[in-house]
Parts: structure tokens; C-alpha cells; sequence
């Protein structure tokens, strides 16, 4: 019965917390350069891009180690409506991670815009333009963006109220 | 006691939960004191379209017409970049004939500027979008100049003459303005890039340059149109005959030019290098063709191409995605389809 584990595994908090700081710059350099005329705006912008294709990909090794590794139990007084609360929060979040660099990358691809890679490589754009494609990909993009940044703060939140208020191990499996 | 002011942050120490939202606080405010000062694509974009949009179309230069055709390189730039574009050869591209302004209804004499905007999309990977005006630099150096010009234009001839005043680096754009006299043909304006670029060559090496479509006349005496559509009548009377060239010019700048300034024109003797020629020989109406999709973005470049750090360069590019932001909402709401009805 007892074969969970009271801490996730290295990798995973390394990735969560990696990842929580990408997210974090990525969502405040989304929100910051969409309406600024400033020089670094480009910048920013390829920066964002590039970054964007590499947080996809490690959500999917994450995603990948979420589902081989034994996680730790919610704790067994936490009521119902928590536990659920809490799982579908996380799924969401994964959702929204990985709704996030598609949309982007989709409504670049509808634009005819190429992605430059980290002066890497290009990812390829479509050669005809469809502005309606963009307008869907560019509204849900913008609108995943919104319901992360949501998401984040109910994470975060919960997280303290954890730590703080019913001061149990929920928070430090994570550290 | 002046520490009595800080009591609710000395709290905050003891609390840490609390300082987890301070901080993500002072973030925010931090985010909105850095675009506070400065002109924003929203406030430019709002500028350019007016108290009443026109919904679906372009912020500026909304009134305009689709036309494809080929660009043959003579292969002449080919030592100055590794773009594919200028390697011997052709690259057929789409693009837009438009008039400055907010109204897709306009009058096509009356506009102070014409442009000339092209879309090479050569693979799924290389993609290049120009966007070019009949003024030769711009008056301005920086977006918020550009955005207080705007708005002394709006405000009528008294307000742009004490503008300029002010402006003394408008002394380039306004000696341009003095011997330019519009045509009445698409075909036989002057196109600049007004911005420069980079071309980067095979080694790494870079050139700032800019460049300009000159009109090659043809033979042949075409009609004069008039009415609101006069230009764009012009240039389908004239692509029923013959198709429309222009010669691509490169300016190679110097050391000592400033390629990011983008209202100071460089010395006459620079070297001018013909790198082949464009030839236009389809239209469609805009709503129809493939350029009204485009969002002529001018920072859309190939490999071999890069911008320079010129700050009205820059600004195009995010208050030109404002703008299609707008219309492609605007076209996913169905802006058109009364229009396709008809």
C-alpha cells in the first residue's frame, strides 16, 4: 500500500522548477511585447519564439516522466473536492503547456511567418496565407495565455495554503 | 518616526505568503511602468485607423490592389549576400500596390504616399516581406516622433509646419517633399525601402544597404484615369498591354553612414548596384487576391537578410501585427461576408 514516495523525483522537481521559471519569463515577455514599439521588441519576440518551441519539447519529456514515475500521494485527510480540485488543476496546466507553444506555432504557420530557431534552423511556415487560421490560433493563443497565468496563481496559491495553513507535506514534495 | 510608514512591509517580511504577492505585484507594476512612457502599437494603431475603423481592412494603406509577378537576378548582389533571391535567376513573388490612409474607399490622387509591397515566399522556410514607400527616408527618427507627426498631420497644416520646425532632422524628407510631384501611375513612382538593412555574404561579413524599385518606362503613351480609382485603372489598363518593371537598386552605405537613422539620406556617390529586374504582369482586386492575408511586415526576412537596429524599423514590425491582429479578428467575426454575398 505504502509504495509512494513522499518527495517527486529529482528530474521531475528539476523540470517543474525549470519550467516554472521559463513560463513564467515567457508569459511576461508574451505580455510585455505585444504592445510595445521599443527596439527589443523584435528581439524579445525571436527570443520568445525560439524559447516557445523548447519549453513544447520539455513538456513532453515531462509529460513522459510523470507517467513512468510513482508520484506522491495527496494527503489521505485532504477532502474530496480538494483532491479533485487539485488533479484537474494539473491537468489543465499541462493542457494549457502544451495549448500554448501549438497555438503559437500554428498561427505563425497560417501567417506565412517562419520560425527562426535560435539562428538555428527555420521552422516551416505555410507559403499561402490564411488570416482567418491566424485570427483563431492568435485569439486562442492570447486567451490560453489568460487561463494560464489564472491557473498559475490557483497553483500557487494552493501551494501556500499547503505549506502555511494545513502545513502538511505537499509543498515540500516539490522541493 | 519615517519607519512607521514601512510597517505593513516589515509584515510582509514576517509573512511570507504575503511577499509572494508583493513580489509578483511589484512585477506587474514594473511590466507597466516600462511601456508606460513610451508610445504603445495599441495607441499608434488607434492613431492610424481613426474614431471610425473600417472593419477587415488595414490599419494604414488600406486601400490598395493584389498583384503577382517575377523578380529576375542578375545575380550582381550575389557577392554581398547568400539571400537565395539574388543568386542568378527568377523568384516569383505577390504583392500590393496601395495609397496611404486609413479608408479603403479613398480617393487614389490624393494620397501623399504610394507603396509598393512584395511577399517572396520562396520555400516553407524563407520567406521575405517588403514593404516600400515613395518617400525616400522618413521625417522622423523614433516611433514617438513618428507617433506626434502622425497626430500634427491630423491637426491640420499649421500644426505639421511648427512640427517640422521643431524636427530639425525632417530637413532630408522635407527637401524630398519639395521636388517630388506625384504621378499619375503606380507604375512610374519611385519605391523606397526607406529603412536599411543588413546583406550578409557568405563569410558572415555585413553590408548596411537600402534600396529602391525605379520605374523602367516603357514605349508605349498610356492613358491618364480619373475618379477614385484612377490609379488602380491606370495600372490594370496598363498590365492588359504590357507588364510593369521596375529596376531593384541597392545603396551600399559607408562606414561613417548612420544606417540606423532612418531620415538621414546617404551622399549621392555611394555605390548604386542594379541587382536585376522586377516584373509585375497580374492583378486581382484586393479582397480577392492573396495580398489582403499578408501582413506586409518588413521584419519577415530570408537567411542573408537582417535588420538593423533602427528604432522606426523596429516599431513597423509590432505596430503592423497590432494592426493585423484587428482586421484578422475582425475577418474571423466575418467582416466580409456581406461583401462575398454580393
Amino acid at each position: 500500500m505504502n509504495n509512494h514516495p513522499l518527495k517527486f523525483s529529482l528530474s521531475m522537481r528539476i523540470m517543474h522548477w525549470a519550467m516554472a521559471l521559463l513560463i513564467v519569463a515567457m508569459l511576461a515577455a508574451g505580455l510585455s511585447m505585444v504592445g510595445s514599439l521599443d527596439p527589443w521588441q523584435f528581439t524579445l519576440l525571436n527570443l520568445h519564439k525560439s524559447f516557445g518551441i523548447f519549453v513544447f519539447i520539455l513538456v513532453l519529456i515531462r509529460l513522459a516522466l510523470r507517467l513512468k514515475s510513482r508520484l506522491p500521494e495527496l494527503p489521505k485527510a485532504l477532502p474530496s473536492w480538494q483532491k479533485l480540485a487539485a488533479r484537474s488543476t494539473h491537468s489543465l496546466l499541462y493542457l494549457m503547456m502544451l495549448l500554448m507553444p501549438l497555438s503559437g506555432y500554428l498561427m505563425q504557420y497560417f501567417a506565412g511567418r517562419p520560425i527562426n530557431v535560435f539562428d538555428w534552423f527555420y521552422l516551416p511556415a505555410s507559403i499561402e496565407v490564411d488570416i482567418q487560421a491566424f485570427a483563431f490560433f492568435r485569439e486562442l493563443h492570447g486567451y490560453s495565455a489568460l487561463a494560464l497565468i489564472l491557473l498559475i496563481i490557483i497553483h500557487v496559491a494552493a501551494a501556500l495554503h499547503h505549506h502555511f495553513i494545513r502545513k502538511d507535506s505537499v509543498l515540500r514534495s516539490m522541493m | 518616526m519615517i519607519f512607521s510608514r514601512f510597517k505593513p512591509f516589515v509584515y510582509l517580511f514576517r509573512q511570507p505568503r504575503h511577499s509572494v504577492g508583493l513580489l509578483s505585484f511589484i512585477l506587474l507594476m514594473a511590466l507597466f511602468n516600462s511601456t508606460a512612457q513610451a508610445v504603445t502599437a495599441r495607441q499608434f494603431v488607434d492613431l492610424q485607423q481613426g474614431d471610425s475603423a473600417f472593419k477587415g481592412y488595414r490599419r494604414a494603406h488600406a486601400k490598395g490592389i493584389c498583384i503577382q509577378g517575377a523578380f529576375h537576378s542578375n545575380g550582381n548582389l550575389a557577392e554581398y549576400t547568400f539571400a537565395r533571391v539574388f543568386s542568378k535567376g527568377t523568384s516569383e513573388f505577390n504583392g500590393r500596390f496601395s495609397i496611404a490612409g486609413n479608408n479603403p474607399y479613398a480617393p487614389d490622387l490624393k494620397a501623399p504616399v504610394r507603396s509598393l509591397a512584395l511577399n517572396f515566399a520562396m520555400s516553407s522556410t524563407q520567406v521575405w516581406r517588403i514593404a516600400m514607400n515613395t518617400p525616400p527616408v522618413m521625417a522622423v527618427t523614433n516611433p514617438t516622433d513618428f507617433y506626434q507627426q502622425l497626430q500634427a498631420i491630423k491637426q491640420g497644416p499649421q500644426a505639421i509646419k511648427s512640427f517640422f520646425k521643431q524636427h530639425p532632422e525632417s530637413q532630408d524628407f522635407l527637401n524630398w517633399k519639395s521636388g517630388y510631384t506625384a504621378t499619375n501611375s503606380f507604375a512610374e513612382e519611385t519605391y523606397h525601402s526607406i529603412n536599411a538593412f543588413y546583406l550578409i555574404d557568405q563569410q558572415g561579413q555585413r553590408q548596411a544597404v537600402r534600396w529602391y524599385f525605379k520605374p523602367v518606362s516603357g514605349d508605349t503613351k498610356h492613358q491618364a484615369f480619373e475618379g477614385d480609382n484612377a490609379l488602380q485603372q491606370e495600372l490594370i489598363s496598363r498590365l492588359s498591354a504590357a507588364p510593369v518593371r521596375f529596376d531593384w537598386v541597392f545603396i551600399l552605405a559607408q562606414p561613417k553612414d548612420d544606417e540606423n537613422n532612418p531620415a538621414k539620406r546617404w551622399p549621392a556617390e555611394r555605390k548604386h548596384i542594379v541587382a536585376g529586374q522586377v516584373e509585375i504582369n497580374q492583378w486581382q482586386e484586393q479582397l480577392k487576391g492573396a495580398c489582403h492575408s499578408i501582413n506586409f511586415d518588413p521584419l519577415v526576412l530570408p537567411p542573408g537578410i537582417e535588420p538593423t537596429q533602427d528604432p522606426i524599423l523596429r516599431a513597423r514590425s509590432a505596430a503592423y501585427a497590432e494592426s493585423y491582429h484587428r482586421r484578422a479578428k475582425e475577418a474571423l467575426k466575418g467582416a466580409f461576408e456581406e461583401a462575398d454575398n454580393e
